[in-house]
Formats: C-alpha cells, sequence, structure tokens
C-alpha cells in the first residue's frame, strides 16, 4: 500500500510541535526504565553472587577456656573434616588475623596471650544442604561440647532479604514503566486523531482503508518513541557506567558485586527497541478502535 | 443504460432533529450526467454525502453499484469510496501537502507505485491548468485553484461516479465552463457525474444533463422521474 513509508505520506501528519514533546517524554521514561532495569540486573548479578559466596560457607568456632583442650579440639576437627566429602576447604583463621580482627575494640592490651580466645576454622562446602551442616556439626561436637557452627548465610539474609526486595522494586518499576508508556502512547494516539481528524476523515472519503491510517500514527510514534528511546538509553548507559565504576571503587563484596556483564548492556540496549514496538502495537490498536467507531 | 445508483423512500436525519431528507427516491444511469439543484438548506449536501458514502441513510433503501449500501459492512467501504471522487463544497485539501500530493493521494491510497504516480498527476495540473502551482500548499492558492486542485484529486482515479458539491462557487464565469468542460469530458469517458449547483447558467449550458430538484428534503417532482433534457431555467 502506498500510504507507506515514503516522504508524500509521512507528510500527512504534519505536527512536529507534538512529535518533540513527543520524544522527549518517551526520552524520560526510557532513561528511568534502563536505570530501573540496569538496578534489577546489577541486583540480580549481587543476589547471584552472594548466594555462591554464602551458600556453601561456614565457621565452626572451639570456644574453649582451656587452650590445650581448645587446641585439640581444633586439631581434631580440622584432621576429620580434611578430606570429608562435600567439604571443599577447610582452614583455620590464623591468630594473626583474629587479633587484627579484635585489635579495634580491645586494643594492644587486649591481645594478651592469657586471654582465652577461640579457634574459628573456615569451611567451604561444595554441598550446602542442610544434611550436610548437621553432619559437620556434628562432627564438630564430637570434638568439643563447646564448637559452634556459624552458616554465613544465616548472617546475611537480611542483606540478601534487601538485594530482594530491590529485585522486585526494578522489576515493578519496569512494569509501571511499561503501563506508563503505553498510556502516553494511547493520549498521544487519540490526540493525534483529535488534530488530525479533518485529514483523516478525508483520506476516509477517498477510500483509506483504517489499517492504512492507523499505520501513518504506529508509524509516526514508533519513531518518535525510538529516537526518545535512544536518547534516554545512551543518558541511562552512561549513568549505568559511571554507577558501576563507583561501586568497584568502595570495595563491599555485596555491592561490588552489582556489575553489569555484556550481556545485561545489550538487554539494557534492546530497551528502546522494546519500548517502540510496544508503542506501534499500542498505537496501531488505539487507532483502529477508534475509527471502527466512525464511519 | 443501467441503473449505477438507486435511492427508495431515502430519508436521513441528524441526531434527533427533523429529517433533513424524505422520501427521497430517484435512480442515477451509469454514464449519465446530473444536476442536484435547490434552494440553500434544501438537503442538497446531505443527499450527496449518502451517495458518497460519508453517512448512513435513517431510512430507505440505497442500491450503489448494485449492491445494497445501506447494510453494507465498514470494511467494504474503503473499496466502495474508491469508485466514487468528491468535490466537497470547502474543497477539504490537506493544507500541508502541496497541490501535487494532493492530488496524488487517491493513487497512493490505492496503491499505485511511486514510479507510476508522476505522469497521471502532471496529466490532471495540466488538466486543470496549474501546472505550474505543484508545489504551492493550499493556504496559497486562490480559492479557484484550490477547487481546481479539489477536481483534479476526485478525478484522479478515474472514478465511476463524480459527485461535486457546488464546484464553481469559488471561480468565475469562464473558470466556471472550462470546469463544466472537465466534466463534460470526463462524461464522456463514461463517467456518471452529479454535480450541486446554484447556477442556473451552468445547468443550461449542458444540453444533455439531467436535473433533479430538492425541496425542504424532498424531490420536488412528484413523479420521482428526472427530466431530460433539463428544462430551461430563469435566473
Amino acid at each position: 500500500m502506498a500510504l507507506g513509508p515514503s516522504a508524500p505520506a509521512r507528510r500527512l501528519l504534519d505536527d512536529n510541535r507534538r512529535t518533540l514533546v513527543m520524544v522527549w517524554i518517551m526520552a524520560i521514561m526510557i532513561f528511568l526504565t534502563v536505570l530501573a532495569a540496569g538496578l534489577g540486573l546489577g541486583t540480580v548479578h549481587a543476589a547471584t553472587s552472594l548466594d555462591n559466596e554464602l551458600a556453601g560457607r561456614l565457621t565452626v568456632q572451639v570456644v574453649e577456656a582451656d587452650t590445650a583442650a581448645r587446641d585439640a579440639a581444633t586439631a581434631a576437627i580440622l584432621d576429620r573434616l580434611e578430606g570429608f566429602p562435600g567439604v571443599k576447604r577447610v582452614e583455620q583463621v590464623p591468630p594473626e588475623r583474629l587479633n587484627a580482627l579484635l585489635k579495634p575494640w580491645l586494643g594492644e592490651a587486649g591481645l594478651d596471650a592469657d586471654l582465652p580466645m577461640p579457634t574459628m576454622i573456615d569451611v567451604d562446602l561444595s554441598d550446602a544442604s542442610d544434611a550436610m551442616v548437621a553432619r559437620i556439626s556434628a562432627i564438630a561436637r564430637q570434638a568439643s561440647d563447646h564448637a559452634v557452627v556459624d552458616r554465613h548465610a544465616t548472617w546475611l539474609s537480611p542483606v540478601r532479604d534487601f538485594l530482594t526486595t530491590l529485585m522486585l522494586l526494578a522489576l515493578a518499576l519496569i512494569i509501571l514503566m511499561l503501563i506508563a508508556t503505553g498510556a502516553v502512547v494511547l493520549l498521544a494516539a487519540r490526540t493525534g486523531l483529535d488534530t488530525h481528524r479533518d485529514t483523516i476523515e478525508v483520506l476516509h472519503m477517498l477510500g483509506s482503508t483504517d489499517i492504512q491510517v492507523a499505520r501513518l500514527f504506529q508509524r509516526r510514534i514508533a519513531l518518535e518513541t525510538l529516537i526518545g528511546g535512544v536518547i534516554g538509553t545512551l543518558a541511562a548507559l552512561a549513568l549505568c557506567w559511571f554507577l558501576q565504576m563507583r561501586l568497584a571503587l568502595l570495595g563491599s563484596g555485596a555491592i561490588s558485586g552489582m556489575v553489569l556483564e555484556p550481556r545485561d548492556w545489550l538487554i539494557l540496549a534492546a530497551i528502546p527497541f522494546l519500548f517502540a514496538l510496544l508503542a506501534m502495537l499500542a498505537a496501531r490498536l488505539s487507532v483502529q478502535r477508534a475509527l471502527g467507531r466512525t464511519l | 443504460m443501467a441503473n449505477i445508483v438507486q435511492f427508495e423512500n431515502v430519508g436521513l436525519r441528524y441526531g434527533t432533529g427533523p429529517e433533513t431528507l424524505s422520501d427521497v427516491s430517484f435512480t442515477l444511469a451509469a454514464g449519465a450526467f446530473y444536476f442536484l439543484t435547490g434552494a440553500s438548506g434544501a438537503g442538497k449536501t446531505s443527499l450527496l454525502k449518502l451517495l458518497y458514502l460519508a453517512r448512513r441513510p435513517t431510512r430507505g433503501v440505497i442500491r450503489l453499484f448494485g449492491e445494497d449500501a445501506v447494510t453494507l459492512p465498514r470494511k467494504r467501504l474503503p473499496g466502495f469510496r474508491r469508485r466514487i471522487g468528491v468535490v466537497f463544497q470547502d474543497f477539504r485539501l490537506v493544507p500541508h501537502l502541496s497541490a501535487y500530493d494532493n492530488i496524488a493521494l487517491p493513487l497512493r491510497i490505492a496503491g499505485m507505485p511511486e514510479s507510476e504516480i508522476e505522469a497521471p498527476v502532471r496529466e490532471m495540473l495540466a488538466w486543470v491548468g496549474l501546472t505550474e502551482r505543484g508545489r504551492a500548499k493550499p493556504p496559497t492558492l486562490s480559492g479557484g485553484e484550490q477547487q481546481r486542485i479539489a477536481i483534479a484529486r476526485a478525478v484522479i482515479g478515474r472514478p465511476e461516479i463524480l459527485v461535486a458539491d457546488e464546484p464553481t462557487g469559488n471561480v468565475d464565469p469562464a473558470m466556471a465552463e472550462r470546469l463544466l468542460h472537465l466534466f463534460e469530458s470526463l462524461n464522456r469517458l463514461g463517467t456518471t457525474i452529479v454535480v450541486a449547483t446554484h447556477d442556473f447558467h451552468l445547468i443550461n449550458r449542458v444540453g444533455h444533463a439531467q436535473m433533479m430538484r430538492l425541496d425542504n428534503g424532498r424531490i420536488s417532482d412528484p413523479t420521482g422521474l428526472l427530466r431530460h433534457p433539463p428544462r430551461r431555467v430563469e435566473e
């Protein structure tokens, strides 16, 4: 059909001022969407990284006042866990590191050799099931009644919950933006129909079909969304990149896991095209529906 | 000649107002030339709107090209409208398109490739004497020039029926005569012409034309027959 993407067909809807407004609205909306999606993807990576890091990690503490008994229990636990099926790594935390951890609270005076300090053993598991943790606990208890097993996942579960909340928030924002974009497109299409009522009536009288008229609108709205979307996406990607650089400088385990991988950048770059498609469909349906109510 | 249009007891009412057209019955033969006349407000434009499918009647039967136009599904209307050329009283040119693009519109709507559009559009521009004004936009054209562009747009698709509402209302007598010749030449090619006009001089110029008159929304000839040849009418 020749009311296609030719220059004369494009000129049929003449509203440059509205086009500019629509482009900027779309730029802002897609900027926010890409940011939300970037936050969501980054959070997914942080959560995954946290899961991988914590899921199979635990610390065995031997809280024994008697140094000889504590050392014997520690040695027994290390001996039992070395090569135990499901245990990837077992290592006693060096006393120097414990001292370094305690120094800010106890000062030099607190690091007295007579002060009873618990020993700590880091254990990495390949199987992080509850049954496996229970077996490790049983081994530790056999060696000492004062042995305590801490799962790292338990300590950081509030952080994990917070990351889950962030992911859900990002998802909700994206859905909200999609709905808002659809609403803006419907509004733009209806305004366009009102603005161009006379032209559309002439087109109808000359034998134009609803689909031909709808294509004029859907093409224009898709183009405006795409131009605005590319502007918004470029700005949002630049901001994501900047934030990623800043996060890396923080050196915090959980937060520095919020990195975007090459695949994520591609997903974010695809968002304006997705929105343009959505806008095109919404415009087409809206215009066809409105025209269907006329003769 | 076969009938191309048939109206039977057609009535038209806008909203809850009185009937604008009442019990209108007539037939139009394919290839004939008709004038529709009557006082302002008699219902000429309303009748033409029914003819070019801009409205559906509130009652009665309209048959167009042998099919019932009243119950015609909406999706079939475009196909029928492409067979009817319309010259609107207010021209209805698309103001931001050039004269050339306005004339080309029916061909583009019909799906003609761009490469095949230029020649007929140039021919039409020459036909209406506006070869040099092809790039001009309607607001920069005089009323008469706009009217000629509207006529060129109406006839470029070689319609089976040409409906013109006061087509000479904005032109001088010489141009009116020229436009009439355009209509006659189109009529000779087989197009049925229906011209609504107050211009009795124009009506008397076309010897073979038939005339129907509307008075208060009714065809004034009680027999429903159209006169042929038209009676000479004094201004």
